[in-house]
């Protein structure tokens, strides 16, 4: 018989759906030309990479092309970051971006910090992990050339204030970049009514293929390549096409967008299924990140006295699949550095759970999530020493 | 990336608990790092530890280290107690991933922590604890 398996770790991955695998075939076994070349296999490959970008382009209510297709989410960062503050240096040499960003933007400013002379700003977040646009406000000086900012954060789901930001950065003529990875395909977003001049987006995280990501430039925007070489993409990123990504990306783009508004109700309703089901249930809890201003597929939850590695394998071992924000999951010795800005004890960032839902949930999932957990969440607290300090000292 | 040994030991730990009135009590390791040890032991008037339990706060092979640390003492006497390294516990489960190697130092020296423990309390002096600083291992011991 085979084990009863469920996939909550959607922010770290999706599974493709069948209609973007199906199309994605035929641009690797019949249709396979190089869409620089002028023949016909090149022109019938061309025309499937022009038609993924539109179909991008709709969703974000932007032009064509204003889509560059990259090799994912960490090279889109890299390349409005890097791109932007070598191209345009003139402007001045101060980043502003917060404690939360992923790798793939702090370690990206850290880089032309340390290597460039660049200077930078990191905003502090509140405990929901919200930034203070007054910071913001006062962390601009007249060096100020890029604002970055993620839209919303892998581990904790909060959803930062991006049109509020993306005015200031308007108003103080400040390029504002924006890590949207999490939020493409799970919100609805206009990068004209949000003041986004960047950002970055991934395939693999809406059903789509991996490999493959996106970056949004608004017209104007002048960025030095990342990618030297041939003349895709408008020359500005070398490389032949990864035709088959490309489309996979376009048609995952497409579906994640049809019906967006009802998949975000029902996602949300479980989310928050979820959410209540353990808060109310399980005493010495924590709920990381915004309580509303949430991905609608987020739940991260701190069970106090465990750690989230045994925590991990123990849900495993009844066929869940989560991810946490312990030190013993990352090979390193600090927790997540996301929950640390939250003002969370390194104990608390040790007993971190993430769970994140998709289109494949089932509500059924969901109470079997709810019934596994606390008994699990019990039969750790008895193994810990912790516990053990505060049941002692209720008795 | 986990030994069969360290899995089975992680989901059957041998020894959970604490002793009430235990000869001996030792904690090591500190929430920071994500990783704490505390061991009781019942020793008898000819020092042959017979019981042994233990709580831990960690990962999987945090508790499978201490897991297995408990029943390789449990009936030796004090003196052979002393004798096991971390390379015992890491052999006994099978190895362990690098980064993991810390959790059975960490198990080395909770057994050491809770017979330092027993050893003030009852006035005795062991050479193998000479070197042994009971409030550096409350500290970082990667």
């Amino acid at each position: 018989m085979m084990k009863k398996r469920v996939y909550m770790d959607y922010s770290a991955t999706t599974p493709m759906k069948e209609e973007v695998l199906e199309e994605m075939m035929q641009f690797m076994k019949t249709e396979y030309g190089n869409p620089s070349s002028l023949h016909s296999y090149g022109r019938e490959s061309k025309n499937a990479v022009d038609t993924a970008r539109d179909r991008i382009a709709e969703t974000l209510n932007a032009k064509s092309k204003e889509i560059y297709f990259t090799a994912g989410g960490s090279e889109s960062d890299n390349w409005a970051i890097k791109g932007y503050a070598f191209a345009n240096k003139d402007k001045g040499n101060h980043i502003i971006t917060s404690k939360i960003e992923h790798h793939g933007v702090l370690y990206t400013v850290e880089y032309l910090v340390k290597e460039h002379g660049f200077t930078a700003t990191y905003l502090d977040v509140d405990a929901d992990g919200l930034i203070d646009l007054e910071d913001l406000k006062n962390a601009i000086t007249e060096d100020t050339m890029l604002i970055t900012i993620m839209f919303a954060n892998n581990e904790i789901g909060t959803i930062q204030p991006i049109k509020e930001i993306g005015a200031i950065a308007k108003e103080r003529k400040i390029a504002f970049h924006t890590d949207g990875v999490q939020a493409y395909g799970n919100l609805k977003l206009d990068v004209d009514e949000l003041n986004i001049d960047m950002m970055s987006m991934s395939a693999h995280k809406l059903h789509g293929p991996k490999g493959i990501g996106a970056l949004y430039i608004r017209p104007g925007i002048r960025l030095h390549n990342l990618i030297h070489g041939g003349a895709q993409e408008r020359k500005k990123r070398a490389g032949t096409e990864n035709v088959p990504g490309i489309v996979g990306f376009g048609k995952a783009a497409e579906l994640a967008h049809e019906n967006l508004e009802e998949r975000i109700q029902e996602k949300t309703r479980l989310r928050d299924k979820m959410i209540d089901g353990i808060l109310e249930n399980v005493p010495y809890t924590i709920l990381n990140g915004h309580r509303t201003k949430r991905l609608p597929n987020n739940f991260n939850i701190s069970f106090r006295f465990i750690e989230g590695e045994s925590l991990l394998l123990s849900l495993d071992m009844v066929g869940i699949a989560g991810s946490s924000g312990s030190a013993c999951t990352s090979g390193s010795l600090d927790p997540s550095h996301v929950l640390l800005s939250l003002g969370l004890t390194h104990e608390v960032a040790h007993g971190s759970l993430r769970l994140t839902i998709g289109a494949y949930n089932t509500e059924e999932e969901v109470d079997y999530v709810l019934e596994q957990l606390p008994p699990i969440v019990e039969r750790l607290r008895k193994m810990s020493p912790l516990y053990e300090e505060i049941e002692g000292g209720n008795q | 990336m986990y030994t069969e040994i360290v899995m089975e030991h992680f989901t059957n730990p041998r020894n959970v608990g604490e002793i009430k009135d235990a000869d001996g009590v030792g904690q090591v390791g500190n929430p920071k790092c994500g990783d704490i040890m505390k061991m009781y032991f019942k020793i008898d008037e000819n020092e042959v530890i017979t019981d042994v339990k233990f709580k831990t706060f960690g990962c999987g092979s945090a508790i499978a280290s201490s897991s297995i640390a408990t029943e390789l003492i449990k009936g030796k006497t004090v003196k052979e107690a002393l004798q096991i390294s971390n390379k015992k516990v890491v052999e006994e489960l099978g190895g362990l991933p690098a980064v993991k190697i810390h959790c059975s130092v960490l198990a080395e020296q909770a057994i050491k922590s809770t017979i330092y423990d027993y050893a003030q309390k009852n006035n005795k002096h062991y050479e193998e604890l000479e070197d042994f600083d009971p409030e550096a291992a409350q500290e970082d011991h990667h």
